[in-house]
């Protein structure tokens, strides 16, 4: 079953700007969904037609089947949002707002206080279910939004940058806790601007700019049709120029450090060879940038050259972002 | 959290608990900030019945044949529901927008209709909370006579929930702090003060008396005050009907401002 069906959608704001373009996306049940973009792409908008935060301009969503036009109610109590910026009363204890929240999706305040409890500790703010939420930290505020989402037990949990600005260690722990829930059978869709939590958690990706999406695949696939990767090389010994080796793009970027960009087909054997009959020890060798990242700035910039060439109305032709295909 | 299948979405169920918990939310705000929503009106009131009733009242006398302390009661502890109905709304409404928590509201299951009516009970209930609170303070200064108490309820609720309608709309219109004061101090106090809480308009001249006819607080100020003494300077009936249609036509015009996310969604 589809948790989440997105036909046509288009938002033109009333200033003109056209964030999205009419794009299509699915997303199966139990899935883990990464949408990701440069700032401005459009998800933040997508999400919030999802949610009901954004009106639409033009499209059709369903949640679970559910038509948010004609069964808006239904859609909604099957969406838990963790929202990009902080959007609780500060002025309101930790317990209030989750037990709150849940109130609002019909829990009975028993039940609601139960699930206060376990959502609390689970995310380790328990102890500070009596303090006012302005007094937490911007971590603690991160996990209460995710805590105050689970509140009802949504079937499909969209998350929009749920860890920016949190430290590592508490990120990797959000990560720990999302999995679980995933294994437990939640759909999670997440927007992030860490590309390596993206690669970390998600089993499918769509990758969205200017307002179209320009990808749509598993993630193992994305990765696999990464093309090249750059290693970085340290030397022992300094040397004046780049080593000269037939097949590889060389870059040397001071005395005793280059780059080599290496094709799939190509193996590293070689250059090891190549190297050691030139003379030259190599102490140590690392990847240049993270394989997602790289694959992101090669489409994005490629949706940027191509939107400053298309004509101005293929950007608002219908069904024109349908080209994605959908692979599960 | 598992992939069983769950049961359909109870919408009665859903809306009931949805609306008694914007009630007790609303109700924890009015009570987490008593000094601000309700110390206020009781000094207030206090202050209105040493000057007008004690000290300026006995040199007037009586005020459409009763106690000028007495004729101004009513008129003060409706005064004080309306102004705190429509503050109330109008700040827990604009707070909720500003602070970005309406979101929470807005994704939730609960349709726009009810979280106007979660919204204007809170209203109504810290109206009716001050006008308790005033009516506590009136008795220590006058006697309350009641000549109606199901007209004296029902006008203050109806009253109460006009204004509190009233502070919603404000509020979801309003872009910043500055107009959320504006119509209660350049529309509302005015109204209120020339709405006969302090004097009968038959004392005023005759085009004064009839311009005050067209104002809405006149009507409802005397279908309270008819409840207490059994006097009124305006038709009962014709109160009522004024209070239930700006009602039900603030209630519509909130409503559909909220479908439509107008100043929240755009």
């Amino acid at each position: 079953m589809l948790a989440l069906s997105l036909k046509n959608l288009t938002k033109t704001y009333k200033n003109g700007v056209q964030a999205l373009k009419g794009i299509d996306l699915e997303v199966e049940e139990g899935d883990f969904f990464a949408l990701l973009g440069p700032n401005g792409a459009g998800k933040t908008t997508a999400i919030g037609i999802v949610t009901s935060l954004v009106n639409k301009s033009v499209g059709q969503v369903e949640v679970f089947g559910h038509d948010a036009d004609t069964a808006l109610e239904a859609a909604k109590s099957c969406i838990g949002l963790v929202p990009q910026e902080i959007n609780f009363n500060q002025f309101e204890s930790v317990e209030t707002i989750v037990v709150n929240q849940a109130g609002f999706y019909g829990v009975p305040r028993k039940l609601a206080r139960e699930r206060a409890e376990r959502y609390l500790k689970q995310l380790q703010l328990w102890d500070k279910r009596r303090a006012v939420a302005r007094s937490l930290s911007g971590g603690m505020k991160r996990r209460l939004m995710i805590a105050r989402a689970l509140m009802h037990e949504p079937r499909m949990l969209i998350l929009d940058e749920p860890t920016a600005g949190v430290d590592i260690e508490i990120r990797r722990s959000m990560w720990e806790f999302l999995r679980d829930i995933n294994d437990r059978g939640t759909t999670i869709i997440l927007t992030t601007h860490y590309l390596e939590e993206a690669e970390n958690l998600c089993r499918h990706v769509a990758i969205i700019d200017h307002g179209r999406i320009i990808e749509r695949d598993r993630m193992s696939n994305v990765i696999r049709k990464l093309q090249t990767e750059i290693f970085v090389f340290n030397l022992r010994s300094a040397v004046a120029t780049a080593p000269v080796l037939p097949g590889y793009a060389v870059k040397l970027t001071d005395d005793r450090t280059f780059e080599i960009e290496v094709d799939r087909e190509q193996n590293l054997n070689d250059i090891f060879a190549q190297l050691s009959a030139q003379g030259m020890e190599v102490l140590s060798m690392r990847n240049k940038v993270n394989r997602l990242e790289d694959f992101f700035m090669k489409l994005v910039e490629g949706s940027a050259a191509a939107s400053a060439t298309a004509a101005p109305t293929a950007a608002t032709e219908p069904g024109r972002s349908g080209r994605c295909p959908v692979n599960h | 959290m598992t992939t069983a299948p769950r049961p359909p979405l109870d919408l009665g169920a859903t809306r009931r608990v949805g609306f008694r918990t914007i009630l007790i939310r609303e109700f924890g705000r009015i009570m987490r900030i008593w000094g601000q929503t309700v110390l206020p009106p009781a000094v207030t009131a206090t202050l209105y019945f040493i000057i007008f009733g004690s000290l300026i009242g006995r040199r007037i006398g009586e005020m459409g044949g009763f106690d000028y302390m007495q004729y101004i009661a009513p008129g003060l502890i409706m005064m004080s529901v309306i102004t705190n109905s429509y503050g109330n709304v109008v700040s827990s409404f604009f707070g909720a927008k500003f602070s970005k928590h309406i979101e929470e509201l807005m994704v939730s299951p609960l349709p726009s209709w009810l979280i106007v009516i979660g919204y204007i009970c809170g209203g109504v209930l810290r109206g009716l909370i001050v006008g308790a609170v005033v009516t506590a303070v009136a008795l220590f200064f006058t006697r309350l006579s009641v000549h109606h108490v199901l007209i004296i309820l029902s006008s203050v609720i109806l009253t109460a929930t006009v204004f509190s309608l009233g502070g919603f709309i404000n509020a979801i219109y309003a872009r910043n702090f500055d107009q959320i004061s504006w119509f209660p101090t350049y529309i509302l106090a005015p109204l209120t003060y020339l709405g006969g809480v302090f004097y009968s308009v038959s004392l005023l001249p005759a085009w004064a008396e009839k311009l005050s006819y067209a104002n809405p607080i006149l009507y409802m100020v005397n279908a309270f005050r008819y409840g207490f003494l059994g006097s009124s300077d305006v038709p009962i009936g014709v109160a009522y009907a004024i209070m239930l249609a700006f009602a039900a036509v603030l209630f519509t015009v909130a409503v559909m401002l909220l479908n439509r996310g107008v100043g929240i969604r755009e």
